[in-house]
């Protein structure tokens, strides 16, 4: 964990409203798991304020990829900035999936709904190339939302999902998931709270790891802001932070 | 470094830069960045009798220059705060500021009487003013008479100085720092956050699952230094600076206004290494004031000495 001014190699919008950014920095050598995320300062005044928590979706020979949406005002300034300028980033930040816990050839289903996508981009890198036979599920609200599609393509079968069924398969990614000819040996996914949830309850694989968003303040464990309740203490006082404890978690760990 | 240090009931510290409570954990997180060793104190996590969860999520949302948070005091409780994050703080050399909350007065001297037994423990901050909490908290903070008598309990048990955490939620806060000085309390820590709350147009409903929270940061900074200026004038004890500071000017603007040293909150959450970067700009600004220790701008914006040199940044 570290902070470093990243020099911007390229922002440009892939889909509507998302952008994919690529940072050169040292800091991409400390990046190891898919999954983790940086802590991003995206204006150097005081408004907005805090950092912004966004996925690592791959990691280069010396340069990081990020995907975000530009949703309010921090995202908005981001995809402003043009190539060459710098950005305070801190990272690499939290727990990412457990790769190991795929063998060679199992099957490993990565379902990623949204901006849950990005860090299933550099986990379907790392199982392929260690062999993992990876199937990837993806889901949007529309066609003009879709992307990352044919990176995946490249390295295992993709299914897609839009909610108004204007491209792939009209529906959520649980409805490929329950549809699905193979069998998974284990499940990665990482998305809104309500696909989470479908999930863990569909019980779709013996193992089944979920990576959960929550608001955060200090992105490293010191502030309390972005605690859960563990599903073994579900109202007492055991807990896990998603920012530095997860933000993956096995499913059955944490009540989301 | 003399030119930085300073003494202050219990506190002999290097220089007068600490973290906040709340805003650093019990420094394990800030250890991965740098060397612990190298702050004033650390003002730790507030501790409760028993552990607490807090509140649910979200407990924090943003405000333009501030944040509001609603974490509602979570901490692993005494047992656990004494036994294993004030002994692993042990190997910094690092006096420690403990933060001690509780719902009612006897949850203060449980915790009080422990903490303040602990070998690295040289001042107790008396949290009256946590604004997330039903009971407790802010509630004795904002009664001159409970906040007089919970300082006067703490007093008889504690072994070390005792700064009581002034609340800005009040109308008139030079009436809770005099009874909180009457109550035999040796330095004051101001101030906590101000009660805010934002509602979400997406959905019509607050953004904090709690509905309020506390706001901190750079927005608040000249409620703090208003509240300073004020206070500093009518009591005799010390009084440690917060609120929005952000940079080593706010550091000096803070001791001008009268405080004695100051704690940096919020900005721990932006620049982790915001700490000894101040420490690091301090001696620079104070030469260019013309001052031979930082001491000597405390309440220097009312009192009737001579003028300081013309500031350049
Ligand atoms: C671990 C983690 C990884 C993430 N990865 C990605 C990613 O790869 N791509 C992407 O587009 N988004 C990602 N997000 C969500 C992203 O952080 C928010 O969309 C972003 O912070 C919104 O900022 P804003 O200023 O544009 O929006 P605003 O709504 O104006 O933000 C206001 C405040 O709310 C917080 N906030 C808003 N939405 C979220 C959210 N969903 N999660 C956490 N905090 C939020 C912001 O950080 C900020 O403090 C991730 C979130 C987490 C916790
Ligand atoms: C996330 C968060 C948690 C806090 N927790 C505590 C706490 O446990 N005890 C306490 O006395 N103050 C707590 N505070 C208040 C701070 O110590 C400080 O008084 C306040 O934030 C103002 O300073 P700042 O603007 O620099 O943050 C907390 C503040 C924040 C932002
Ligand atoms: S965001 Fe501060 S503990 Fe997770």
């Amino acid at each position: 964990m570290r902070q470093e001014n990243c020099r911007i190699v390229s922002n440009r919008q892939i889909a509507d409203n998302i952008f994919e950014l690529v940072l050169d920095g040292d800091l991409s050598a400390e990046m190891t798991q898919a999954g983790q995320f940086v802590h991003v300062k995206v204006a150097d005044g005081f408004d907005p304020l805090l950092r912004r928590p966004i996925s690592i979706a791959s990691i280069n020979d010396g340069s990081f990829t990020i995907i975000y949406r530009r949703q309010g005002k921090g995202t908005s300034l981001l995809a402003d900035k043009s190539t060459g300028i710098t950005v305070d980033v801190l990272g690499p930040l939290g727990n990412g999936f457990p790769v190991d816990e795929a063998k060679p050839g199992q099957t490993a289903v990565l379902v990623g709904g949204g901006v849950g996508v990005p860090p299933m981009y550099e986990l379907a890198k790392q199982l392929a190339r260690k062999g993992v036979n990876v199937v990837s599920i993806i889901g949007f609200q529309s066609f003009s939302a879709v992307f990352y599609e044919k990176e995946l393509a490249e390295l295992g079968e993709v299914y897609v999902a839009t909610v108004d069924g204007s491209y792939g398969r009209k529906g959520f990614v649980t409805d490929i998931l329950d549809g699905l000819a193979v069998q998974a040996d284990i499940v990665f996914a990482c998305g809104p709270t309500p696909m989470l949830r479908a999930i863990e309850n569909g019980n779709y694989a013996p193992k089944t790891y979920l990576s959960l968003e929550e608001r955060m303040g200090c992105g490293i464990g010191a502030c309390f802001a972005c605690v859960c309740h563990t599903q073994d203490d579900p109202k007492g006082f055991s807990y896990k932070k998603v920012c530095s404890d997860g933000p993956v978690f096995q499913a059955g760990e944490v009540v989301i | 470094m003399s030119l930085l240090s300073i003494q202050l009931p219990g506190l002999n510290l290097k220089n007068p830069v600490m973290p906040a409570s709340g805003c650093f954990g019990f420094g394990r997180e800030f250890s991965q960045l740098y060397d612990l060793s190298r702050l004033g104190a650390i003002m730790v996590k507030a501790t409760t009798p028993e552990p607490r969860f807090g509140n649910p999520t979200p407990r924090v949302a943003e405000t333009s220059g501030g944040m509001l948070n609603a974490i509602g005091l979570q901490n692993p409780g005494l047992e656990k705060v004494f036994n294993e994050e004030l002994p692993w703080l042990e190997q910094f050399d690092v006096p420690i500021i403990a933060n001690i909350a509780g719902s009612t007065e006897d949850d203060y001297v449980k915790v009080a009487e422990q903490l303040s037994k602990a070998p690295n423990v040289h001042a107790l901050e008396l949290n009256i003013s946590c604004p997330n909490v039903k009971t407790g908290g802010i509630a004795f903070g904002t009664d001159p008479e409970m906040a007089k008598a919970l300082t006067r309990k703490v007093k008889e048990v504690s072994e070390v100085p005792v700064y009581v955490k002034l609340s800005p939620n009040v109308t008139d806060i030079v009436n809770i720092a005099r009874a909180v000085e009457d109550g035999g309390a040796d330095g004051l820590t101001m101030i906590n956050t101000l009660l805010g709350m934002r509602i979400d147009l997406m959905t019509g409903q607050p953004i904090l699952a709690n509905k309020t929270g506390g706001l901190s940061g750079p927005s608040v900074k000249p409620v703090a230094i208003r509240m300073i200026y004020e206070v500093s004038q009518r009591v005799s004890i010390p009084i440690i600076g917060m609120g929005g500071i952000q940079s080593a000017e706010d550091v000096i603007e803070f001791f001008l206004a009268g405080a004695s040293a100051a704690a940096v909150g919020t900005q721990n959450f932006v620049d982790p290494y915001i700490c000894p970067k101040i420490i690091d700009e301090l001696p620079e600004i104070i030469a260019k004031l013309g001052a031979d220790h930082i001491s000597e701008l405390t309440g220097r914006s009312w009192k009737k000495n001579e003028r300081l040199a013309y500031y350049r940044p």
